[in-house]
């Protein structure tokens, strides 16, 4: 159970962080499977709740009977989460160790709240799954894998949690893993690496534990801390969505900047420096890179992801939506695109419909042309649907009403995603991913059971 | 064109091209400002002298620079601010060339719109003067310094945050908020909260406020104050903030955390005079800034969640 004593900050960590990369990570998992007590553990054993938050926890557990602090209450931060002991929309809390800082988006088990889920996941570096190790791979298991091999979030990790209920058993532990690793490969998710927890005492999150010592792995923290950061960006190619053009004339407060013309937007991928040539997309007009601002300094360089404003050699017109990229390896910009979406309105997607579709800066007006399939989540295999209700994943064909330089998702987590935009209400429908496919009946394993994957 | 030439974003990138966790979040608050400048007709800044607000400011200078911030700021004045924080508001906006909104809580109290709370404290009573401004200005995004590491309603709160036509926040309801794509549109009469530094900690805003030298109201930094006891917390003699005969008034090496109300705010006793010592000091506090400084979030647990369903920043 939680000790007792008041945790306070490590001073060197938070004074260090800032200096340190930054990772995002996601919690995942059914309902029950401990995600909010994983974090609460998470935050304790790294010294980053601070000695009036635990008193508060300590409070609301002793009044509700409790003998230990309910660490879950760390992070269900709205009232009828207290009242309900459930989460039901993704809390954001921040810890670090010594060389790096994260960002720990805690999110819902529920399937009702799958799309708050998909929020958190989608800006993660990281997802780590709980599975409840007494009842192995549920549905929301699956769901949560499929969404995130969908949203192809870099690495996975596998907490089998309360590990401590079964006993710490190995044999538990080596079947709930192969179950979880079995259908993490089904839907294409490779290198997840499963570890061992108990959230509620501790075991393996923070410390290694002695209770399992058939484990040699590391703990939780360790994983977290030397997971190799986000990819090195002079490996994509360049991209900039433009956002805003930067004209000040005759409202400069210098007037040295009366003349200043300059394309603002976060690099969204790769490297770019001043001499480069660049396209703008869609009118494939090519010109060369003057200038690199970020406020008033300026860059010889820039990479994602930062937001900088690019200066050109002619003034050729771009304007807010556009997208700025390398000359030598630019998109295609195209009207038509195949994509899987995740459903996230209330009402369902119907062949036919309109919609908006954001991309990058620029946001048009689609025709939803066809439903080509919707993830069985038993299966793990597309079959036909008629429509997608909430939290269904689909495969569907949209017709744009103008040219968007939209690229493959596989390849660019920024250039293959968009948004679905309802434009009555605004409400944002779905999560796209341009040239996302679907397993097909083909691809599923004709005998899950018994096949190899399950030897222990 | 312009004068100083670096080969690196700050001292901090690394040659590897990987920001910092500091430059990443910067990169992530310009994205989010130009975003919703782009997509929003009329929004606007609120601004109220403190330090999260300040930050926001210098964020929209560099999201736009050369060209001036393009929309006003909005100011929720409750009559109890602190003089200095007032007098460093009015500076900020003359030097930086800003249209002020005022939303004045007095104005409502002498009308007799709203009432003075039998515990004097008017944090709650901002509300309404500020819907009133938004619509009457017809704001149709209002950014706000709101950090999700300060309070757990907060951490639950969107970058981008709906509000219904009452202003009402409805948190078992938030639209869902994917990758780096955000999504401002709404219905009339509805409007967006931005908070573009949801990501920030108390110790990131001090470290990056020592790393751009952003000038701050004074009374962040230690200086010596008649201030005296009560609920735990050193609150200064003013105006709004009188002792009872039982809390006798001691003059006390202080700084102020947070920059809220004269009535409800208290100093910390600190030595800290520069932003270097207080980022150490800030790194080492075993107390939450809301928890050591603002009375009225300790009323109840969900305190704030219930000020932020009804409008409240």
């Amino acid at each position: 159970m939680v000790a007792a004593t008041t945790p306070v900050l490590d001073p060197a960590a938070v004074a260090g962080a800032g200096r340190g990369t930054l990772l995002r990570l996601a919690t995942a998992g059914s309902v029950d499977d401990g995600k909010s007590t994983l974090v609460g553990r998470l935050l304790h054993d790294t010294k980053s709740v601070l000695s009036d938050q635990l008193a508060a926890v300590e409070r609301v557990s002793r009044d509700r009977g409790l003998t230990a602090a309910d660490l879950a209450l760390l992070t269900d931060g709205l009232r009828a989460e207290r009242e309900q002991g459930i989460t039901i929309d993704v809390a954001y809390r921040y810890f670090a160790t010594a060389n790096r800082s994260f960002v720990l988006a805690d999110c819902p088990g529920h399937v009702q709240y799958t799309r708050n889920t998909v929020t958190g996941s989608s800006t993660a570096d990281v997802v780590v799954l709980l599975v409840d190790a007494r009842k192995g791979v549920l549905e929301q298991t699956r769901r949560h894998l499929a969404v995130t091999a969908l949203l192809r979030v870099p690495h996975v990790v596998v907490a089998v949690n309360k590990i401590d209920l079964v006993d710490f058993s190995q044999e538990v532990y080596d079947r709930v893993e192969s179950e979880v690793q079995a259908v993490a490969r089904e839907l294409g998710v490779v290198d997840a690496i499963a570890i061992p927890v108990s959230a509620l005492d501790g075991d393996n999150v923070a410390e290694r534990s002695t209770r399992t010592p058939w484990y040699a792995g590391p703990s939780l923290l360790e994983l977290l801390e030397a997971l190799p950061p986000s990819d090195d960006p002079a490996n994509e190619s360049f991209r900039l969505p433009v956002q805003l053009v930067i004209r000040p004339q005759g409202a400069a407060r210098d007037p040295q900047f009366r003349d200043y013309r300059g394309y603002a937007g976060q690099v969204a991928s790769g490297v770019v420096r001043v001499g480069d040539e660049v396209v703008a997309l869609p009118s494939g007009r090519r010109t060369t890179v003057t200038g690199i601002d970020l406020g008033e300094a300026s860059l010889e360089e820039a990479f994602a992801p930062q937001s900088v404003t690019l200066r050109l050699a002619d003034e050729i017109d771009i304007s807010r939506g556009d997208v700025i990229a390398a000359a030598t390896d630019a998109p295609e910009p195209t009207q038509d695109i195949k994509a899987v979406v995740c459903w996230l309105g209330d009402a369902p997607l119907r062949p036919g419909q309109r919609l908006l579709l954001k991309h990058g800066s620029r946001t048009v007006q689609t025709a939803v042309r066809t439903l080509d399939g919707a993830l069985d989540l038993d299966d793990l295999h597309a079959v036909p649907a008629e429509s997608l209700s909430l939290n269904d994943i689909g495969l569907v064909t949209l017709r744009l009403a103008s040219p968007v330089p939209v690229e493959n998702y596989s390849t660019s987590r920024r250039g293959g995603s968009f948004l679905l935009i309802d434009a009555h209400d605004g409400r944002t429908v779905a999560a796209g991913m341009v040239g996302a496919t679907l397993p097909t009946a083909a691809d599923a394993p004709s005998q899950p059971e018994g096949d190899e994957e399950w030897e222990i | 064109m312009t004068t100083t030439v670096t080969n690196t974003p700050s001292a901090e990138a690394r040659t590897d091209r990987r920001l910092s966790q500091l430059d990443a979040l910067e990169a992530e608050a310009i994205l989010v400002i130009r975003e919703m400048a782009g997509e929003l007709e009329r929004p606007a800044l609120l601004f109220s002298g403190g330090k999260d607000s300040v930050v926001m400011l210098h964020l929209a200078t560099k999201a736009f620079w050369p060209a001036p911030i393009p929309f006003p700021v909005l100011h929720v004045d409750t009559g109890h601010n602190f003089p200095e924080v007032l007098a460093y508001r009015d500076e900020t906006v003359e030097r930086l060339g800003l249209r002020l909104v005022v939303a004045s809580v007095q104005d409502y109290i002498d009308d007799g719109r709203l009432r003075e709370r039998a515990d004097g404290t008017r944090n709650p009573l901002q509300t309404m003067p500020l819907l009133d401004a938004i619509n009457d200005n017809r704001f149709d995004g209002v950014f706000g310094g709101g950090r999700r590491d300060e309070e757990k309603a907060r951490a639950k709160e969107r970058i981008v945050s709906l509000r219904d036509e009452f202003g009402q926040w409805d948190p078992k309801n938030q639209r869902p908020e994917l990758w780096n794509l955000f999504n401002p549109r709404h219905r009339p009469g509805e409007h967006v909260r931005v908070f573009p530094i949801s990501n920030w900690t108390e110790v990131d805003i001090w470290r990056y406020i020592e790393r751009e030298d952003i000038p701050l109201a004074p009374l962040y930094y230690a200086h010596e104050r008649e201030v005296f006891r009560r609920d735990g917390m050193w609150l200064a003699v003013g105006p709004y903030s009188q002792p009872r005969d039982d809390e006798p008034v001691e003059r006390r090496l202080v700084r102020y955390r947070t920059v809220g109300d004269m009535s409800c705010t208290g100093a910390v006793e600190s030595p800290a005079r520069t932003n270097a010592d207080i980022v150490l000091e800030v790194a080492a506090s075993t107390l939450t800034e809301r928890g050591a400084t603002r009375a009225d979030d300790r009323i109840s647990e969900a305190a704030m969640e219930d000020r932020k369903k009804e409008g409240y920043f």
